[in-house]
């Protein structure tokens, strides 16, 4: 029983899934909001597990002492500071002027920032690896690459600005973008939807049931 | 006696005057419309210009809905010289329910329009509409003024919920085609007929991978995405996670699994447990082998690039949804030399993951991986059904676009789906 009912829910649930998508009658077409707003209350009481056990984790490290046991302690310090803070403003915790909100944008925006900041140099460094001429295809990449990049800035009209506007470089790259790029990007989402239609498939119907938790 | 008469005429004007003024107050709403228009005192419409009212008023239920709409048509009006529709104004009666002859305001359509959506009504209700024509008048060089034309009232409509949405009848075809080839390998499948698969380059890689991490006597970190469990990229990583684990507890290899959600966490644990008992090593599990980090994108990103830096592992999965960390973790794992293997269907990042990963699943693979990875007949069946749906979408887009070139249009217009 204990894989069955998640197996039969499972099945219930994907079917009337599919078919709220083809049936606009009641109570159908109300289904696709009751499952997120069910998933939405259920993903929040769970928030509790994942907390609790980031907790457990942090506290078992700096008890064993592990070599890097002062990072878990300032992820507890920070877990209970912005609790603590939050719960202690109340209702409006998220207003303008309070610690919390204070917390917000001195702290977590500009260290979310950061991270995302970083991204610029890895695309750098990725981009040197990847746009090295070692085969036909790497070289194709690298043209193309060369070419949109030239052809998103003024520079790369400039060069080109005595060929006709057809055979600029801004037009060149938006052509690369247009056609050869839309075109690769289309045949795997096309993948993608049959990948995700047979996969579905295989959960509906109790084929693939790893992720009930382990094999067959 | 002629001052009499004088006073009498004069209260009968007054009292006629009176009578007007009460009777334009008590005038249904409609009328008072009428009268409103923004024609200024003492311009008279020239008789030259021959307004005509809105024709032809079709009105109907809409089809393929949940109910509560009507879909009123009109014909286009003819241009008139000196006289142009602004917009046209639709006006709406309950048949059962409002005074008769009372008409409501329901909405506008521009005055290119010929069809408007009433999504306002009851289906226990039956209704008649009004379409009115709002006209801008040129009556000379200076003055334009403006008036409305009311159509006839259309015929009875009521609205109703349909049981098929008809507009998407071609996705449901290729759903139960699909559906059918899919269901077919599975059978042949099952009855032991050999399927080939072709060769998946970073499937094949997991096993060497998590050899790479045995020898060196280091960790394997798996990351499935940062989506919950209602995500299908999230649902096939921690397929793929059983089976890794599964080969880790046979090679009594290190399996971290760091999650950014909690229920990702709880199904992740489970995989992990199950597959480590699957293999006779149930003790060598440990709880804290799947553990949470953050739900926050960039907090989840920074988390794992500490420990990737500080604890070096040999192997990284990376398998699921991703977005913006995607190249930020990758190219910290590039960084400390870890051998790595990612899987998503998110076009934006697959780039990402190809210039750092030493082996990328594209789209497909990453939901072929269980599959392939298992070998089990069942399961290659469906990747076949998959194939041959492949193969049926390639035949219609070469018909379609030889087709196309020809400009016969009807064929690539059985695959647009209404109402998206």
């Amino acid at each position: 029983m204990r894989r069955e009912i998640p197996l039969l829910i499972t099945a219930i649930t994907g079917i009337v899934f599919v078919l709220q998508y083809f049936i606009p009658h009641a109570p159908f077409n109300k289904m696709n909001t009751w499952f997120s707003d069910w998933f939405s209350i259920v993903g929040a009481f769970a928030i509790w597990l994942g907390a609790l056990n980031l907790l457990k984790i942090s506290f078992q490290k700096i008890m064993d002492k592990k070599s890097d046991w002062f990072f878990a302690l300032v992820i507890i310090i920070s877990f209970f500071v912005i609790t603590i803070i939050g719960f202690a403003e109340g209702q409006g915790f998220r207003e303008p002027g309070t610690t919390f909100s204070w917390l917000y944008d001195y702290v977590y925006s500009p260290l979310s920032a950061t991270m995302f900041a970083i991204l610029a140099f890895f695309v750098a460094s990725a981009s040197y690896r990847a746009f090295r001429a070692r085969n036909f295809e790497a070289t194709l990449l690298l043209l193309s690459a060369f070419f949109v990049m030239l052809g998103r800035v003024p520079v790369g009209d400039i060069i080109t600005g005595f060929l006709p506007q057809q055979y600029q470089l801004s037009q060149v790259a938006s052509w690369i973008m247009t056609f050869p790029q839309t075109a690769g990007q289309r045949a795997i989402m096309i993948g993608i939807a049959l990948g995700l239609v047979s996969t579905s498939l295989r959960i509906i119907l109790g084929i693939e049931r790893s992720h009930l938790g382990g094999g067959d | 006696m002629q001052q009499e008469q004088s006073i009498a005429f004069k209260t009968g004007m007054l009292s006629i005057c009176l009578f007007i003024l009460l009777g334009l107050l008590y005038l249904p709403p409609e009328s008072v419309a009428q009268q409103e228009s923004s024609v200024p005192p003492g311009t008279a419409i020239p008789d030259s210009i021959q307004l005509k009212p809105p024709i032809h008023i079709e009105v109907k239920d809409t089809p393929d809905d949940a109910g509560g709409s009507v879909t009123i048509r009109w014909e286009e009006q003819p241009v008139l010289e000196n006289a142009v529709i602004q917009k046209y104004r639709i006006l709406r009666a309950s048949v059962e329910n409002s005074v008769p002859g009372e008409f409501i305001f329901v909405g506008e359509a521009t005055n290119r329009a010929t069809v408007f959506s009433d999504g306002s009504t009851d289906d226990d209700s039956t209704y008649v509409y009004k379409v009115e024509a709002v006209y801008e008048l040129k009556v000379d060089d200076t003055t334009v003024v403006t008036t409305t034309v009311q159509s006839s009232v259309s015929d009875e409509v009521s609205s109703s919920a349909q049981w098929f949405n008809f507009q998407r009848i071609n996705v449901f075809v290729g759903v139960v085609l699909l559906s059918f080839f899919i269901l077919y390998y599975i059978y042949q499948a099952q009855s032991g007929k050999k399927l080939f698969i072709r060769k998946i380059a970073g499937l094949e890689a997991v096993d060497e991978a998590v050899g790479r991490a045995t020898e060196m006597g280091k960790k394997i970190f798996y990351i499935p995405g940062t989506q919950d469990m209602d995500n299908v990229q999230t649902i096939a990583g921690v397929t793929i996670l059983g089976r890794v684990a599964e080969i880790a507890a046979q090679y009594d290899t290190w399996l971290e699994v760091p999650v950014s959600r909690s229920l990702v966490l709880v199904t992740a644990k489970e995989i992990v447990k199950e597959a480590y008992s699957k293999v006779g090593r149930p003790d060598a599990f440990r709880e804290d082998q799947v553990h949470y980090l953050t739900d926050d994108q960039f907090g989840y990103a920074a988390g794992i690039d500490g420990m990737v830096v500080r604890e070096r592992p040999a192997t990284i999965f990376y398998m699921g949804a991703f977005y913006a960390e995607s190249l930020i973790l990758a190219e910290t794992g590039n960084s400390i030399g870890a051998i790595q293997i990612s899987g998503t269907a998110m076009p934006s990042q697959l780039p990402f993951f190809v210039a750092a990963c030493d082996y990328t699943l594209i789209g497909e693979e990453l939901f072929a991986a269980s599959a392939y990875l298992s070998r089990e007949p069942k399961l290659l069946g469906s990747l076949k059904g998959q194939d041959v749906g492949k193969a049926l979408i390639l035949i219609s887009l070469l018909v379609g676009t030889i087709l196309e070139t020809f400009h016969i249009w009807q064929f690539s217009s059985l695959f647009k789906v209404i109402g998206e």
